[in-house]
């Protein structure tokens, strides 16, 4: 696998993640395999910011350890990411911005001078433009071709083009051209191979999934980092008809999404850990009235506030037991944007085939983070049925009836005769109360242990239909990698690393955490010799699911939580140790 | 079947389709109860408009009073405490061709769900809202509530409640409510009338009703407010007026108006999101088949 990886630096408001953007684009217009990583801070202006985009002929799962091509827009990018350069790579940056560190860049590494305040000058006196010189040199050294990455610049304006685009365009060739003159293309850039790639991040493959599975209502309350999944769904609300409600809060998000399910649509909400905390109660709600909802829970490292851009998969084990008393749920755990696409499609057709509510787990790094994605990885031809199922006037209905599997007939609100209140409360097989003047009396005592027997049945139902645990590799492998989420993409990575250097490893990973695969695991596991349990957060959350469902511990584990996704190199030195 | 369904719902109300009305349940309050009145009124209202079961859902969130949509033949949504109003309003979302009831008590609406209570106001959703105002936490067994008067005794206030209470229509008048009234569930003709004609309003209607808690407000009793109500209607005040609307929301005293406060006309959520102009959501297409030009955005 043959790859190249262009860094910017700067500070917020200096534009980076657009700058970043069009980079990763023209990688993935080239047909090349992306994936780009957006590591930005809780401020508007400031601070530091930086956008990694790793291309390759090979598919790369996470942001990679380091980069070829810095493009530094302060002095501070310098300082903190030169050492992440390798050797044979260059810095680009204007020396009239500023000066490089005396002690000079890391040995193999060379700095490219480009003169971009005065290329924008030529154009303009206002800043805007400082950065296209710089892109321009950047590109040429990346390897992507001057009308590739004009193409890409001028999509990026839209159709509000005008002379700031032309302004672009010609300050960024400008750069091109000076570095054509002064440098020359990265030895490890790639050519063109093939047709462009989709590039999408997490949050709009979540929504993207979700508008494939039929979703026609989605609520939600702003949080780092789920809001981009509202954003792409207002975007398309009108063009989709999906109807999006930014709430008051997460507690009417969740309201209004179980709301608008009773009422006949597939409706979902998404948040972080802090606004999936208010919705805890109404998933008990949904529980018990057995309305379909789909919660996307998107981490990010806590506790509390914690660090809003920051990633962890810390929220499991609030996942696992939210809501008071016990009903079925299942969690979805994607771990890259092509993964996050059909989970979503996964999670409305169990969501709505065992009328309870499921949540997929995200975190910042998978609903942030760029990747490619083939076309044929997004199949739009999803059945989406009628929710109208039982007939009309049907007699004797009942909304709650006794069935084998715990799945009763749903009747939609409009339907003639099939009247019926979902109550929160306990209830009887037509939705009447048994907590009030019933409770505890001995024939609702067993009525009440029906009821919730029925209800919990649905998890055995769950745990057949959801996508079951995957291993990857060769089954008699020395070391077994078990993990979940998004960190699944860097262990992937650092398993490609470990085969170069001769050691054979596999990987146990899990696109459901609940109802928890219990029998496939075990049998997955009975081979495994040593395993490394690799997940972000401070207690090994799914390691103790683990055993706490199978009895299998883990001989070895990793755990982050430091906000960064994990770095290949970390796992492949973790398992280097312990092999 | 399921157009069957589809059409089912947007059939115009007509003599042959049972209209809403008691359900087998009987209600559990206590006997005298307020709410009695509330829901007496509510079956006249319902009856008048000839508004069939299956085009009614009553939603309610957790207290005596939110007990009231088992008692009734309508499609209903008990959920939990205070959130009432969102569920009501993705109910009204998914299908704008259902008449939605929200009930509730002071508690439920003014307490615990006063956030949702001001913002589906704002939005004008086309919903109404009947709150039966007891000003006391009835079924927690006699706690002080967001309406209970300054100085009242509770079971959590035994000296005394120390903070204001909430003018429920003061607040609707703040926060946008398009229909706002009160009535008293000792007039439940009178109140049958505000509540029907609220139905019928296009827009957020509130209907907040002084409905006595016979165990547990000692102060707040059916003699209490028979001693002081009186009717808008008879007084010449203008609902089309904000500001005399305004000063009859805070009186309070020896004499307590009730009736509309103010009425205006003024277009819907639902009129204003565009994706409902085509229809009732829940009728519409969805999936995104045969839409594979959406992936270009990601090229």
């Amino acid at each position: 696998m043959t790859e190249i990886g262009v860094r910017i630096g700067g500070q917020a408001g200096d534009g980076i993640a657009s700058i970043g953007e069009s980079v990763a684009r023209s990688f993935s217009r080239m047909g090349l395999h992306v994936f780009a990583h957006n590591a930005y801070q809780s401020v508007i202006r400031g601070g530091h910011v930086w956008f990694q985009a790793r291309a390759s002929d090979g598919r790369p799962y996470s942001p990679g350890d380091s980069a070829d091509i810095l493009y530094a827009l302060d002095r501070a990018t310098v300082d903190i990411h030169a050492p992440s350069i390798r050797p044979g790579g260059t810095v680009v940056y204007d020396p009239e911005k500023f000066s490089l560190p005396e002690s000079g860049l890391p040995s193999g590494v060379r700095a490219l001078e480009v003169p971009t305040l005065a290329m924008a000058r030529k154009y303009t006196s206002q800043s805007i433009l400082q950065n296209a010189g710089g892109i321009g040199a950047t590109a040429f050294v990346a390897g992507i071709p001057l009308d590739l990455l004009h193409q890409v610049l001028s999509d990026s304006f839209g159709k509000k083009a005008g002379e700031i685009v032309d302004w672009n365009l010609g300050a960024s060739a400008a750069g091109y051209h000076h570095a054509e003159t002064h440098w020359s293309v990265h030895p490890h850039a790639l050519a063109k191979r093939g047709a462009p790639k989709l590039l999408m991040t997490g949050n709009s493959a979540i929504a993207l999934g979700a508008a494939a599975a039929g979703c026609k209502f989605l609520a939600q309350y702003p949080m780092t980092p789920a809001s981009s999944i509202m954003h792409w769904m207002a975007a398309h609300s009108h063009t989709l008809g999906i109807v999006v409600k930014q709430a008051e809060d997460e507690l009417a998000a969740v309201n209004m999404a179980i709301g608008a399910s009773y009422a006949g649509v597939r409706a979902m909400t998404a948040t972080s850990g802090g606004g999936f905390s208010l919705m805890v109660e109404a998933l008990g709600m949904a529980g018990m009235t057995e309305t379909p909802v789909v919660v996307v829970d998107s981490q990010r490292a806590g506790p509390s506030t914690g660090l809003p851009t920051k990633t962890e998969q810390g929220d499991l084990n609030l996942m696992l037991g939210a809501g008071q008393g016990e009903f079925p749920r299942a969690i979805l755990a994607p771990s890259n944007p092509a993964e996050a696409f059909h989970a979503m499609i996964d999670a409305f057709r169990l969501a709505e085939e065992f009328q309870t509510p499921v949540l997929v787990a995200s975190d910042f790094h998978l609903s942030e983070d760029f990747m490619t994605v083939d076309r044929e990885e997004v199949d739009f031809n999803v059945p989406v049925p009628s929710l109208f199922t039982v007939p009309p006037g049907e007699p004797n209905y009942l909304r709650y009836q006794y069935t084998e599997s715990g799945v009763s007939p749903r009747a939609i609100p409009g339907q003639p005769g099939l009247q019926f209140v979902a109550g929160s409360d306990e209830h009887d097989e037509r939705g009447h109360l048994v907590s009030d003047v019933h409770a505890g009396i001995p024939r609702f005592v067993s009525e009440r242990q029906r009821m919730m027997e029925k209800r919990m049945k649905k998890l055995d139902g769950l745990a057949r239909s959801a996508p079951p645990p995957v291993l990857e590799g060769p089954p008699e492998a020395p070391l077994t990698f078990v993990s979940w989420g998004s960190t699944v993409g860097a262990v992937r990575d650092a398993r490609e690393e470990l085969t170069e250097r001769g050691k054979v490893t596999n990987l146990l990973r899990f696109p459901t955490v609940y109802p928890f695969p219990a029998e496939p695991t075990r049998s997955l596991l009975a081979k495994a010799k040593r395993t490394l349990l690799v997940e972000a957060n401070y207690s090994g959350q799914f390691g103790r699911l683990l055993r706490a469902e199978t009895g299998f511990a883990c001989s070895d584990r990793l755990l982050k939580y430091d906000g960064e996704p994990f770095h290949p190199h970390e796992i492949v030195a973790r398992a280097l140790e312990v092999m | 079947m399921a157009e069957t369904a589809a059409s089912a719902r947007v059939t115009p109300v007509g003599p042959a389709l049972p209209v809403v009305g008691k359900s087998e349940i009987k209600p559990t309050w206590c006997p005298g109860c307020g709410d009695f009145g509330v829901i007496a009124a509510i079956e006249i209202a319902v009856k008048r408009l000839q508004l069939p079961s299956q085009n009614v859902v009553i939603v309610s969130g957790i207290g005596c009073s939110s007990n009231l949509p088992h008692f009734l033949s309508s499609y209903g949504f008990h959920g939990i405490h205070g959130r009432v109003l969102p569920v009501a309003e993705g109910i009204r979302w998914a299908n704008h061709g259902l008449t939605v009831i929200g009930t509730g008590g002071d508690g439920d609406g003014f307490g615990i769900g006063a956030g949702h209570f001001v913002h589906a106001m704002r939005r004008n959703v086309d919903l109404t809202y009947v709150t039966m105002d007891n000003q006391i936490y009835g079924l927690t067994t006699g706690q002080a509530s967001p309406t209970s008067s300054m100085g009242q005794k509770t079971k959590s206030t035994p000296t005394g409640v120390i903070e204001n209470p909430i003018e429920p229509v003061a607040l609707a008048l703040a926060s946008g409510a398009t229909y706002i009234a009160r009535g008293f569930s000792g007039d439940p003709k009178h109140l049958a009338d505000l509540i029907a004609n609220g139905i019928q309003h296009k827009g957020f209607s509130l209907v907040d009703v002084y409905s006595p808690c016979v165990t547990y407000n000692k102060l707040n009793t059916f003699d209490f407010f028979r001693q002081r109500v009186y009717k808008l209607e008879s007084a010449g005040h203008d609902p089309t007026d904000p500001v005399a609307a305004w000063q009859r929301a805070l009186e309070w005293g020896d004499k307590i108006p009730i009736g509309l406060f103010y009425k205006v006309d003024k277009p819907t959520y639902e009129d204003l999101e565009e994706v409902l102009s085509a229809g009732p959501l829940a009728l519409q297409a969805a999936g995104l088949r045969g839409k594979e030009k959406l992936l270009d955005e990601f090229v």
